[in-house]
């Protein structure tokens, strides 16, 4: 699921342009596994598996790889229907230099959620 | 002319707290007076679909009024050397100051979310005040769960990052128009408004040590709390309702922390059998 998530936000002008002022790296944790995200203005230039120690983000939002899977449905159950619920419900967990993921909620939120289906919410 | 709503709006000025404030209110129907009173950090907007809803105006005169500080009523005078902070006996005031100065008589009060937690706190203390009192997503305890100090600061837009925290409590079933008109109002708040209500919500409101004393053979109580609500929990709600007494819960499945604004035409088939209970 994680490696849709490149071309989902890279061919949503909007979401792109929502995220115009970020260009830093973060890194998600699904599981085991932590990925590297890199943004250019908005623009997802890579996500990686992260390879170095020291290699690690401005931030890192991790949560276990049954609560992505969960998150990622058309409509998730509640508590994992969005990252706040999830951080409310101790099922996801962000640590770092949290002030740019403040800065651009809207946009970091859209960006971790890109691989639902995009009629989410449509009546 | 245009096909109006059936909504009017009008401004009037009372004391709140010692200070005269000029507060915006709406209304539409007649019969029971329902004053409806929005979550923390929006205004009375929330409201409007009620307000709309024949089936609801045909038996009560339906009452929105922002809180000062909130939507089109000013904050008051000096304000702008104030920190903005909401508290239980300031929001009871408030609110009953309302009631007095539009000399409403055994109103109903509906409120949601903050508006959802002071309602039972009336319930106690003032329930030859109201003929009933119906809390949406209220709850006598809650935890908060984000730092609120990321609400009001110079480096992070206020409305945007307000908008941003409560956006995972609107259900993802709602549909989106009414999704993103919810959060619009939040964006439109002003600078520190949504984190001083999060003051009463989150720490100066709780009284679960004494909502048990609340005498529903005087005031009735109905709760109503959506499943995808993250802070007043289906949990919160129920454990809310096994201390008062003779109180009503009802969990509404599909429907977050803003049912009137997020999803009007599921909330009308929860609110409108308590509305029907209530004044008969």
């Amino acid at each position: 699921m994680i490696e849709t998530i490149k071309d989902r936000v890279n061919s949503d002008a909007g979401l792109v342009r929502r995220g115009r002022y970020v260009t830093l790296d973060f890194l998600v944790g699904v599981g085991e596994a932590d990925y590297i995200f890199r943004i250019d203005q908005g623009r997802i230039e890579s996500i990686t598996p992260r390879t170095k120690a020291m290699v690690s983000g401005h931030f890192a939002i991790r949560a276990a790889s049954d609560v992505w899977s969960e998150f990622w449905k058309p409509i998730p159950r509640r508590d994992f229907h969005d990252l706040f619920s999830m951080f409310a419900a101790g099922q996801a967990q962000i640590d770092g230099d949290v002030t740019p993921f403040m800065q651009n909620i809207r946009y970091f939120k859209d960006v971790l959620a890109a691989p639902r289906p995009v009629d989410k919410g449509e009546e | 002319m245009p096909e109006f709503e059936p909504i009017t709006g009008r401004y009037f000025t009372m004391d709140v707290g010692g200070d005269p404030v000029r507060i915006y209110v709406e209304e539409a129907g007649a019969g029971i007076p329902l004053v409806c009173l929005h979550t923390a950090g929006s205004d009375g907007r929330q409201f409007r679909h009620l307000m709309t809803d024949p089936a609801v105006t045909d038996h009560y005169r339906v009452i929105a009024f922002d809180m000062p500080w909130h939507g089109k009523s000013n904050p008051p005078v000096g304000w702008e050397d104030r920190e903005y902070q909401l508290t239980t006996d300031l929001y009871k005031a408030t609110v009953l100051a309302f009631c007095d100065a539009m000399t409403l008589e055994d109103p109903v009060v509906m409120g949601c979310s903050m508006g959802g937690r002071i309602v039972l706190h009336l319930a106690l203390d003032h329930p030859d005040r109201f003929k009933a009192v119906v809390a949406l997503e209220g709850a006598d305890r809650l935890e908060g769960y984000y730092d609120t100090e990321w609400l009001h600061r110079p480096d992070v837009h206020g409305g945007e990052v307000a908008a941003g925290f409560v956006s995972g409590q609107v259900a993802p079933q709602s549909p989106n128009e009414y999704r993103w008109e919810t959060l619009w109002h939040y964006m439109q708040g002003g600078p520190g408004i949504f984190k001083g209500d999060l003051h009463f919500y989150w720490v100066d409101g709780h009284f679960d040590d004494r909502s048990g004393r609340i005498d529903t053979a005087k005031c009735p109580v109905y709760l109503l709390s959506g499943e995808y609500d993250s802070s007043c929990t289906p949990e919160r709600t129920e454990a809310t309702a096994a201390r008062i007494k003779g109180s009503e819960a009802t969990v509404m499945p599909g429907i977050g922390h803003f049912p009137m604004s997020e999803n009007p035409a599921l909330f009308r088939e929860f609110a409108l059998p308590v509305l029907d209970r209530i004044r008969q």
